[in-house]
């Protein structure tokens, strides 16, 4: 009944955006030819860059990033924003490693902590809707929570020694010849996969893309708006602990300062990967070509060698805003024809 | 009396005076104030004085609010204003005269206004959502603030620099001083000239204040230099403070506190509305608590999960669904014709 009463945008609000055909390819395909660009330049310029194994190590190295990233993308598609995530990584690595520490078994440990990730983010999805705040405010709340319960837990790093995860964090799985991924790669893969299709061949997907292009519109068809919006949390959160746990198996430890920032990187992946931040146009595959982008420009710095480590932040700046002045003059050049 | 209880200071202001009794209750000289070598002494100052950063800050955050904005990047800019007059003074020829904490704080004020244009900018003439306008700088700024001193923390000795955030004049710390007279200019300006209600206007809708005849792209770009400048002398402050730029850590966060503040001093998030007053007992309200958290003997590092529980708390009570739900259950027939709706 609330529903009908609700008054609907006007519709010629400023951030309604469209784009028509190929064009919404355009952001994606544009960060998949500056990957190709960088890594061939990078050939060019440093011997031995040409490698399978530089670019699986690109995975290697970033698995909770990429997981973040797809969680952040669902968020943003339906022109949210989650800042909790570098948080709740931090907090499930403290869990895992608390517990671990106390004898649990791992597999119960992963079980609670991703339980736990999950009811964090539909709980900060539940207050976003019913009290209609905005997720800025809440995830922002969401960000000091997570990480003071972390050093509720403990203020000093506690390191991992269960046979499981230093299992995982050494294990290689070879592939063709002598290159090799880590299991989290894999999970990661995974994740971006399961994501895929949720975000393509459900109806909860097509919900989500729906809210990002006109919420009233979406409220208007019928479509379970409230309980979409809350699930993205939800998913957002649960993803936040998967890479939480990846995090865990490449760091083998756990730190209350872990991770700060790293919802910056993720936000930045999905900027940069062409998704839009209005919501409504976006794919995993780009979030994930946004990571690899943001790990090439480390993978670049470390080659370098005179470069200090702040150029990183630095260059990730500065790609933000090209994505986001690129994005601004796709979007603007569409609505013209 | 409900007049009083509908205010949007009251809520804010009761929670401070709470606040206050509870350190009261445990320490009992807290809100003892004494002379001391002719300086004020006692808890209340030392909360004034650690809170003046985050007061600045925060008063140029709610100017940017009130435009329907936010300002993200007044952390790195900070951090930015440290570095570029820590550094100055520590190469310049006289490291310790006066001259150059001048010319250090004019060329730290000088970047606060240009990174603030900057945001202004991106925001107002490209037109980009402020959160992510803002992102970009406070994403790259740590990284310029390292590029600025090499990646380490710059010491300075000069007392001048010093006075700045450690110095007291008239028996008051100085930094309370500058936080005052920046919280009276702007009070002065925005409230007893149109400004403040051009800035509201422009965040109620942008559209119609410009064929209105407003300037709104000029307001819009104003308030984000303001904020960049307010800034930029927290910045100051806080590296004084210490007498050293730390590139990683100044600041850090307090683009979170500043928000806080506002929002907890009845600014709302949508734009369009703001109290000056209200981000006082805001901003002061944060830096009681993290008192409280001290005085209380929690230990400090929980200091965020108050801050969390607190912001949660008043967020819900500002939130228009949870004032419709108190009110329907402290007058529950009010509008007798109006049919009983799930929701």
């Amino acid at each position: 009944m609330s529903v009908l009463t609700r008054t609907p945008a006007p519709l010629d609000r400023p951030r309604m955006t469209r784009l028509r055909g190929k064009a919404r390819y355009a952001p994606t395909l544009a960060t998949m030819g500056l990957f190709l660009a960088m890594f061939a330049a990078g050939a060019v310029m440093y011997p031995g860059f040409l490698s399978g194994q530089v670019f699986l190590n690109l995975l290697i190295d970033n698995t909770f990033l990429i997981v973040l990233a797809v969680g952040m993308t669902f968020v943003i598609l339906t022109g949210g924003i989650d800042l909790s995530v570098g948080s709740v990584v931090a907090l499930s690595m403290m869990i895992a490693a608390a517990l671990l520490q106390a004898g649990w078994n791992p597999a119960a440990v992963i079980a609670l902590v991703l339980l736990t990730g999950a009811t964090f983010g539909l709980l900060m999805g539940l207050v976003i809707q019913v009290f209609e705040i905005q997720p800025f405010i809440v995830t922002l709340a969401g960000l000091f929570l997570a990480r003071g319960l972390c050093y509720v837990i403990s203020v000093d790093s506690i390191t991992v020694t269960d046979p499981f995860f230093t299992s995982m964090a050494q294990a290689r799985i070879p592939l063709v010849g002598t290159l090799f991924v880590s299991p989290g790669v894999v999970i990661a893969l995974v994740v971006v996969a399961v994501a895929f299709y949720v975000l393509h061949q459900t109806r909860f997907g097509r919900t989500v893309y729906a809210i990002g292009g006109g919420e009233s519109s979406a409220l208007l068809m019928g479509l379970a708006v409230p309980r979409t919006k809350v699930l993205v949390y939800g998913i957002s959160g649960l993803c936040s602990s998967i890479a939480g746990i990846l995090f865990s198996f490449y760091s083998l430890s756990g730190y209350s300062l872990a991770a700060t920032g790293l919802e910056l990187d993720a936000i930045a992946a999905v900027v940069v990967g062409g998704t839009l931040l209005t919501g409504g146009y976006g794919y995993v595959l780009g979030s994930l070509t946004g990571v690899l982008v943001l790990g090439i420009v480390q993978t670049f710095i470390s080659y370098e060698g005179t470069l200090s480590s702040w150029w990183t932040r630095i260059v990730i700046g500065a790609l933000l805003l090209v994505f986001i002045l690129l994005q601004k003059l796709f979007t603007r050049k569409v609505r013209l024809t | 009396m409900s007049a009083l209880l509908r205010h949007r200071l009251t809520w804010p202001v009761l929670a401070l005076v709470l606040l206050l009794l509870l350190n009261q209750l445990f320490r009992a000289d807290f809100l003892s104030v004494r002379v001391q070598d002719g300086h004020l002494y006692g808890s209340l100052i030392d909360i004034l004085r650690n809170g003046a950063p985050t007061i600045l800050i925060a008063l140029g955050m709610t100017l940017v609010i009130a435009s329907r904005g936010i300002d993200l990047s007044v952390g790195a800019v900070a951090a930015i204003a440290g570095a570029v007059s820590c550094m100055y003074i520590y190469s310049s020829p006289e490291p310790a005269s006066l001259q150059t904490a001048a010319t250090g704080v004019a060329i730290a004020v000088v970047a606060g206004l240009a990174l603030g244009a900057w945001n202004g900018f991106l925001v107002s003439v490209i037109g980009i959502q402020p959160i992510i306008a803002t992102l970009v700088l406070m994403t790259a700024g740590r990284g310029l603030a390292q590029l600025v001193t090499d990646g380490q923390i710059i010491s300075v000795s000069n007392d001048s620099y010093q006075a700045i955030g450690a110095g007291y004049f008239l028996g008051l710390p100085i930094s309370i001083l500058i936080a005052a007279a920046a919280f009276g200019i702007t009070g002065l300006l925005t409230r007893r000239t149109a400004l403040g209600t051009l800035i509201e206007s422009v965040g109620i809708n942008p559209v119609a204040s410009r064929l209105s005849g407003l300037d709104a792209r000029t307001i819009t770009w104003t308030v984000y230099v303001f904020s960049g400048l307010c800034a930029a002398v927290a910045g100051l402050m806080i590296s004084s403070n210490v007498t050293a730029a730390d590139a990683n850590n100044a600041g850090l966060y307090i683009e979170m506190d500043a928000i806080l503040a506002v929002v907890i001093g009845g600014t709302s998030l949508a734009g369009g509305r703001y109290s000056l007053v209200g981000t006082l007992v805001g901003a002061l309200i944060i830096q009681t608590l993290t008192t409280t958290v001290y005085t209380l003997g929690v230990p400090p590092e929980a200091t965020l999960v108050f801050k969390a529980l607190v912001v949660i708390i008043v967020c819900l009570l500002q939130s228009s669904r949870a004032r419709t739900l108190l009110s329907r259950r402290r007058r529950p027939v009010t509008e007798p014709s109006r049919p009983k709706v799930a929701a």
